[in-house]
């Protein structure tokens, strides 16, 4: 037999009608076609059962109540609460990312320890005693010099038992140095002192508005409390009530108002006494609020008169005349109209003038502590808690002037003004910092003028941060201790937002720890017992969730049964009860002010006349720009004409970029008086021609990959103006130039 | 001259004898069928013990030793939770209610107390049945609405003394019970196979509606993710 070529062609001939006639390749090809579906990336979501706890999410500032659902122990899925007074089901992107925030890789697992230069990174793990000893030894020293003052503290809450601890903490040690990181809140809470004599915070009674006159507010882009305010929105349209969009940049809001009216950057105040000068010229205001329940109107009525004639408004602001009268007449005929402030999501105040004319415009239609209207609302208060006790080092170290000059002479009526810290530390007075708490803050990243805080922060001998990942401000800490992540931990939530009810969230752990971590609150009260004395007396608690019960007090058992605990049949005091001023009586004469000055713009910085465009920050819902970085989802939702890998873009009118010789997507180098960086353009006919707009929140140096490096930090290109009236910061912008790269 | 040459020539000539089919017909055909018949066996017996891996469960289990134990068969331990869905294989916090002391003294028993109740670790079980990430598989809807049984499916596990060795594939990575034992996908019985085209016949036969009850449509997107 004769093997040759024609055996070997019938042997695989055969061998492939054979295979032809088995399973193998059909069986083959069915699985490989299984088997694209098992990449590792690929998620694979748990099978369990499913449990559901409700807590409130502390990532942003709205405090939303969100239903948690576990597989195990394991969170997969973070939800709006349903039956949240405020959120009622929604939830912000950044609070549904949670669970990247408590599983990612920017967690700081244990207490660690700076071992290399500030900022370079080079940390050793140290134990929780060792941790909380150095801070004792550290503490204990500085207050034996008799220096307790020069011991601070920064958080970016004020209100709930963690920030009233930190406070207290203070108290008893010596220091009146407690700051929180400035909003539009400030502002708000000073327009409400001076003008209504109430210590306390503004409320809004945003559904039942029928009119809304907005000077910048983002009110669906992360303005109060952003679940809330998207429903709010959607009423505003089922009531069929009016929007009207007041900035310089078409945002969202603008976009889904009903009339967008662009104006020139920092001039929305005088828009504002343009407005009033209408309603008063042509006596469309609430008779009876303005001649029985208020004072000093003839002061505001002749500052407004001489000074802010729609022409004269027009001019300033590049809103024509015949806009300001139709606005002024639209406002004031309105059954329940509301005009409001706070530019973006009112992370920078502005200045006093801005907050005391826009709120003038709701007294002046009488739409205060009245349905549909501006509230004044009672503080939220931890008042469970006996005072602190004070020792005379305490007594000694309260009696010093607070650091930022807040409710010195110059300042009387803010709390807090950090925007101040960075020239306070440069020069040294009225004292340095010797140690700096940090809490839940990141100021090196979200501070306008970002680059001076950072060297103020140099001037900082011992910086204690008690973040849970590491941002720009942990990173540039001495020492670390992480606190529990927001969905492991007790805390109580008043809102702030300005909901016009009184109400407390309560967070409660949804997950055991998962780190080796400690609580703010239970690594205060260790210190305090460390230190001994009147600051152990003062901080008795075995635990924080001792103290956090005594401190809440009687709505303890309605918190913990609940979740929230609200007032809802809270109503303001009527007219006649309702301000405690000297006069007893609304005050549009702001306490004696001079009136011409407190409405003066802020004057941009860095005036030298080689730029020739302004730079505007502006604020994007899906760009968080508080003391939380975007986690990953995030980043991925950022349309890429905003960020293209790591490119940021700014937004410039096309006129402007022609003038310019730009056309979409070149690089250009933005430069402020504060810094320049590259950029690239892109043309937007729905910005003002002469401005640049910058995103807000980008171009981290920490946390993680996904982040960092992404875009440019806007807050190192515009810096804080203050504000003389106040110390607030009221910088809309800066002055910049635009080139090619 | 050449070789090549000389063959040439001698076909030109018709001189030399060529050979006739029945020459080379022979060879060729045992060759084809020497092929045919080694394809055939790869295909219907080497392929299969290649492509299954062999895993054995981490711990024995005796079904009929439970069933005899338990008073609802087997929703006892399989059971369907408040909000509709299935457990599927137990957790270890149902096995503590009787393990958490070693109750007999075989082998079995005593690693499965020491290695996993005393650690509080949950047994790796190997599920035969498990469908892919693509298949959403609701059992309430088969059980408690369709009123099937678990055998139609699931076959007599619940009658085993000791649990079959669960077979990998090493290109899918799903249990082979999904395919079915028979590498040509034939089957005896309901449960002997679990692909697509069984859920298909049933759902045909039982005139099952096929489309979504949210939209009335029908389409992938009903069963599949």
């Amino acid at each position: 037999m004769k093997i040759d070529r024609r055996s070997f062609l019938a042997l695989s001939v055969g061998g492939t009608v054979g295979t032809a006639l088995t399973p193998l390749p059909w069986k083959i090809q069915d699985d490989l076609a299984i088997w694209t579906q098992m990449w590792p990336w690929t998620p694979d979501p748990l099978d369990g059962e499913n449990t559901f706890t409700h807590t409130v999410s502390t990532l942003c500032r709205g405090g939303c109540g969100v239903t948690v659902r576990k597989v195990g122990d394991r969170v997969v899925k973070i939800e709006g609460r349903e039956d949240y007074p405020t959120n009622q089901g929604g939830v912000c992107n950044l609070c549904a990312s949670g669970m990247q925030m408590l599983y990612g890789p920017t967690r700081i697992p244990h207490p660690i320890k700076r071992v290399g230069d500030r900022g370079a990174g080079q940390w050793a793990r140290i134990s929780w005693e060792e941790a909380l000893s150095m801070v004792a030894e550290q503490l204990g020293e500085i207050r034996q010099a008799g220096q307790p003052e020069t011991v601070a503290c920064l958080s970016s809450r004020k209100y709930g038992s963690v920030a009233e601890l930190l406070k207290r903490f203070l108290t008893a040690y010596g220091s009146p140095n407690f700051m929180v990181t400035p909003s539009m809140m400030d502002a708000y809470d000073m327009t409400l002192k001076r003008m209504h004599g109430v210590d306390g915070r503004m409320g809004f009674d945003l559904e039942n508005a029928d009119y809304v006159l907005s000077f910048g507010s983002g009110l669906i882009e992360g303005w109060g409390n952003t679940a809330y305010m998207i429903h709010t929105n959607s009423v505003w349209k089922e009531r069929k009530a009016t929007v009207k969009q007041i900035e310089p940049r078409l945002s969202n809001t603008a976009a889904k108002s009903d009339q967008w009216i662009p104006v020139t950057p920092g001039t929305e105040a005088i828009l504002a006494l343009g407005i009033a000068y209408v309603i008063i010229k042509e006596s469309l205001y609430d008779y009876d609020f303005v001649n029985n329940f208020s004072t000093g109107f003839e002061e505001f009525r002749s500052a407004v008169l001489s000074g802010y004639s729609p022409g004269n408004v027009a001019k300033q602001t590049g809103v024509d005349q015949s806009t300001i009268v139709t606005l002024a007449r639209e406002f004031a005929r309105a059954r329940r109209p509301m005009a409001l402030c706070g530019r973006g999501q009112g992370t920078v105040p502005g200045g006093l003038g801005e907050s005391v004319a826009v709120h003038a415009l709701n007294a002046l239609v009488g739409n205060i502590n009245r349905p549909g209207g501006v509230w004044a609302m009672p503080r939220p208060a931890v008042d469970g808690w006996a005072a602190p006790a004070l020792d005379a080092s305490a007594q000694a170290g309260l009696a010093k002037p607070r650091l930022d000059g807040a409710g010195s002479a110059a300042f009387p009526f803010a709390e807090q003004l950090f925007n101040r810290v960075p020239e306070a530390l440069a020069t040294g007075s009225p004292y340095p910092l010797k140690a700096l708490f940090v809490y839940e803050a990141n100021p090196l990243f979200s501070t306008p003028g970002a680059a001076k805080v950072r060297e103020a922060f140099d001037q900082i001998p011992f910086i204690v941060s008690f973040a849970s990942h590491m941002d720009e401000t942990a990173m540039a800490a001495d020492l670390i201790l992480p606190n529990h992540a927001h969905l492991e931990r007790w805390e109580d939530v008043p809102d702030t937002s300005g909901f016009h009810q009184p109400m407390i969230g309560l967070v409660q752990p949804v997950v055991e720890p998962i780190r080796d971590t400690m609580h703010t609150g239970d690594a205060l009260l260790r210190l305090a017992a460390a230190l001994g004395g009147t600051m152990a007396a003062s901080m008795p608690w075995e635990n924080y969730k001792a103290c956090l019960q005594e401190g809440l007090a009687s709505r303890w058992s309605q918190l913990e049964a609940d979740g929230f605990w609200i007032d809802n049949r809270y109503r303001p005091d009527t007219w006649s009860l309702a301000f405690p001023t000297p006069s007893g009586k609304f005050d549009f004469g702001v306490a004696g002010s001079d009136l011409k000055a407190l409405f003066a713009p802020a004057q941009p910085e860095g005036d030298d006349g080689s730029y020739n465009l302004k730079l505007i920050p502006y604020d994007s819902v899906r760009i968080p720009n508080g003391p939380v970085g975007s986690p990953p989802f995030l980043v991925k939702i950022v349309s890429d004409t905003v960020l293209k890998g790591n490119d940021l873009f700014v937004e410039v009118n096309p006129e402007t970029a022609k003038a310019a010789g730009f056309v979409e997507g070149d690089h250009a180098v933005l430069k402020t008086p504060l810094g320049s960086a590259t950029v690239r353009v892109h043309l937007s006919d729905g910005l003002m021609p002469g401005l640049v707009a910058i995103p807000r929140g980008l171009g981290h140096t920490a946390f993680d990959g996904y982040l960092a490096e992404k875009g440019i930090n806007a807050n190192d290109l515009i810096g804080s103006v203050e504000d003389a009236a106040s110390g607030l910061d009221a910088a809309w912008g800066i002055l910049a130039s635009l080139v090619k790269a | 001259m050449s070789k090549v040459d000389d063959t040439k020539h001698v076909a030109a000539d018709g001189q030399e004898k060529v050979p006739t089919a029945s020459e080379t017909g022979g060879p060729i055909i045992l060759f084809f069928m020497i092929g045919l018949a080694l394809s055939l066996v790869v295909g219907w017996v080497i392929f299969p013990k290649l492509l299954y891996s062999q895993k054995k469960q981490p711990i024995d289990f005796n079904h009929v030793q439970h069933m005899e134990l338990v008073d609802d068969g087997c929703e006892s331990c399989h059971f369907f939770r408040d909000d509709g869905s299935f457990s599927g294989a137990p957790t270890l916090a149902q096995c503590i209610d009787c393990h958490e002391e070693v109750q007999s003294d075989t082998e079995n028993e005593i690693r499965f107390v020491e290695e996993y109740v005393q650690k509080n670790r949950e047994v790796p079980w190997l599920v035969y049945s498990k469908q892919p990430q693509c298949v959403y598989f609701s059992h309430v809807a088969h059980v408690k609405m369709g009123n099937m049984d678990c055998v139609t499916c699931h076959g007599h596990i619940g009658e085993s003394t000791e649990l079959p060795v669960y077979e990998q594939n090493r290109i899918s990575l799903y249990s082979r019970n999904i395919w079915g034992k028979n590498i040509g996908g034939f089957k005896k019985n309901t449960w002997d196979r679990m692909k697509m085209d069984d859920c298909a016949e049933c759902h045909v036969k039982e005139g099952v509606r096929q489309a979504s009850v949210q939209t009335g449509k029908g389409g992938c997107f009903v069963c599949h993710k």
